[in-house]
């Protein structure tokens, strides 16, 4: 059986890490959020070209980006679960799961609220958002895998390869998709001119620091869920103060 | 080696951790001191296993079937090896027939007749026995008897307590 | 008894498939005639207008093609799984990754390589040019091979899952896409006078780099799932 050099690299452990950890993260998370949406939609200046449409991609941006570092950093986790078989490590991709996919979604999502206003249609078939589609459904794919298969170690291992898999294609993807898009001359949503204003890039920074401190927020809220529910049956759980709140009401 | 329990204690998981299929928890396997994983196919090399499913393809007759299995063994068989092999399990005048078409005990009799051109060291069979009926037991039990007089090894689950004549068989008893 | 090479296995193999298949012919025509039929239906759906069906070609018949190919995917492993030889498989005293490998090119034989032969029949059907058939036929000569590679993970990591050719169709389709646009690309190039061969060379380094890893991938994907 491995040593665990790091005490928190068990479930039991990490629980209360966690629990006490959040609070750290998801209050900034909300004050960022605050700020760089003040700033995105009150302070900055109006675009020249687009209209006032266009700030929707202090939200867009961030979104885009962290829906493929999420992706990354699901598939370390994966990999280091499928390796070295930490438990904990499974979990954790397991978790990020469904936030990287809430953010490709909003991606998309942002994208086709820009892009009307400034193409007419709803969806454009630019390389990105194509790429960011994609990547969606590579999210779904690794949650639907993952839920599909009953026993959960085999759902782990059989998650992190396809993972695993699915980074390195994600270049390739989006390599193909470029070259797609510019093979037929595709809408290319692009950002404005070469420098923007100062109040335009701390907009972005805020809300991209928010989405980050968001994102290590819920998974830690998330992972303590999966660790709940798949040691249910352990003593050390039965015994949490919350859990006995609920079996105490009940009985 | 017999392996005893009643239904559920594990005695199929663990003649499959046994071939390597399952990762143990905790401990690990050795085979002639060195570890299952480390030796990987030269294990598999001295290895025969055979589990609850026949392994067989309804579709192939009994001789192709064991020319396939000969072949994922490793070795090729002759025709005469195979044929004299399924005349031993009592099969004669039914190897070219479509496996489809025997029954569920002549079905084991083609996946046991794998045990008669094999060559391997170690013999893994999970309940063996099953569907066979008084004359094929006794059969096995000549079969596992040779095999082990020969120098061989088999770790074997069973419901019917199997005598091999002349062997003291050891017996692991699960719970 | 002779000890049997790795080539010998792999040759086995091969044939093993081919002739459970030659005995239940009807799981090759029906990915054959599900081929054809969904390449049917877009005429149908959009309109017969020449000019429009003429741009669509290589995409559709691309399309049709992936779908096809998903299709056939279960059945790579689903039926050694059932019947235990897929375990014989994995106790051979030979890499694991060689036997994939082989079943690959057994399944591309059987449901790639008839659909890229039946392709220009069906590209007629949509006015392609003679040069854009041939490049379509070798297009699809080096792609679903890619198809089938991939596909062999996606079908070793859902074996004997309830979702079926759904699931793993799920899983493996958006990685097939940088082949399919190559894949379509190719042909288009015929007919917009574009560079053919930078298209056609990077199905073939999709093909290469496949036939690399995807064997190994799938052959560690079965142990997942056999565990």
């Amino acid at each position: 059986m491995a040593i665990n050099w790091f005490k928190y690299s068990a479930p039991t452990t990490f629980y209360g890490l966690a629990g006490k950890l959040i609070p750290f993260f998801a209050w900034p998370a909300a004050i960022f959020f605050a700020i760089g949406l003040y700033i995105g939609f009150f302070v900055a200046p109006t675009d020249a070209t687009q209209s006032e449409a266009y700030r929707i991609i202090f939200l867009h941006v961030p979104a885009s980006i962290l829906s493929m570092f999420i992706y990354l950093i699901m598939a370390g986790y994966a990999a280091l679960g499928l390796i070295f078989k930490t438990r904990l490590s499974s979990m954790m991709a397991q978790a990020l799961a469904p936030t990287g996919a809430l953010f490709a979604f909003i991606s998309l999502w942002s994208g086709a609220l820009w892009g009307k206003p400034m193409w007419g249609a709803w969806w454009v078939w630019d390389a990105r958002l194509t790429s960011e589609l994609i990547l969606l459904f590579l999210y779904l794919g690794y949650i639907a895998l993952h839920a599909s298969i009953e026993d959960v170690r085999r759902a782990d291992r059989a998650s992190a390869l396809l993972a695993i898999v699915g980074s390195v294609n994600v270049p390739i993807i989006y390599f193909s998709v470029k070259w797609w898009n510019t093979l037929h001359q595709g809408a290319t949503i692009k950002m404005t001119g070469t420098s923007m204003h100062i109040a335009m890039q701390q907009a972005m920074f805020a809300v991209l620091a928010a989405c980050w401190l968001y994102v290590i927020a819920v998974t830690l809220a998330r992972v303590r869920s999966i660790i709940l529910e798949r040691e249910a049956n352990t003593q050390w759980v039965n015994d949490l103060p919350e859990v006995k709140q609920i079996d105490g009401g009940r009985s | 080696m017999q392996v005893q329990g009643a239904n559920g204690s594990g005695k199929t998981s663990l003649l499959r951790t046994l071939c390597g299929f399952i990762q143990p928890d905790e401990g690990e396997i050795l085979w002639r001191g060195k570890r299952v994983g480390d030796l990987g196919e030269d294990y598999h090399a001295e290895l025969l296993y055979l589990g609850h499913l026949n392994a067989i393809k309804d579709e192939l007759n009994a001789l192709e079937n064991l020319e396939m299995s000969a072949g994922l063994a490793g070795y090729t068989v002759t025709e005469q090896q195979a044929i004299a092999a399924l005349r031993r399990m009592g099969l004669q005048r039914r190897e070219h027939l479509p496996v489809r078409v025997l029954s569920q005990g002549q079905r084991r009799r083609v996946a046991l007749a794998r045990l008669l051109i094999s060559d391997a060291h170690l013999w893994i069979l999970d309940e063996p026995l099953t569907a066979l009926d008084v004359g094929a037991v006794g059969l096995m039990q000549e079969l596992i008897g040779e095999h082990l007089s020969n120098g061989g090894m088999t770790i074997f689950t069973t419901h019917q307590p199997l005598q091999v004549a002349g062997v003291e068989t050891r017996q692991l008893t699960l719970v | 008894m002779n000890k049997l090479s790795l080539m010998g296995l792999f040759g086995l193999v091969v044939r093993r498939d081919l002739l459970l298949a030659m005995r239940r012919r009807a799981d090759v025509l029906t990915t054959l005639i599900f081929f054809v039929m969904v390449v049917s239906l877009f005429p149908l759906g959009v309109g017969p207008e020449m000019d429009m069906l003429r741009k669509m070609a290589s995409g559709v018949v691309w399309v049709a093609a992936l779908l096809a190919s998903m299709l056939s995917l279960p059945r790579m492993f689903s039926a050694d799984h059932a019947d235990g030889t897929l375990e014989q498989m994995m106790l051979a005293p030979q890499s694991l990754s060689v036997l994939v490998l082989g079943k690959i090119v057994a399944h591309w034989m059987l449901s790639g390589l008839p659909l890229a032969l039946i392709a220009p029949v069906l590209g007629l059907q949509f006015d392609m040019s003679p040069q854009a058939l041939w490049i379509l036929v070798l297009a699809l000569l080096l792609g679903t091979p890619v198809l089938s590679m991939i596909g062999a993970v996606g079908a070793a990591l859902t074996l004997g899952l309830r979702g079926g050719g759904v699931l793993v169709s799920l899983l493996v389709l958006p990685l097939c896409i940088p082949v399919l646009i190559f894949g379509a690309g190719a042909v288009e190039a015929v007919t917009s006078g574009m560079s053919v061969v930078s298209n056609l060379s990077f199905l073939g380094a999709f093909m290469l780099f496949a036939l690399v890893f995807t064997p190994f991938v799938a052959a560690q994907a079965l142990r997942i799932s056999m565990e």
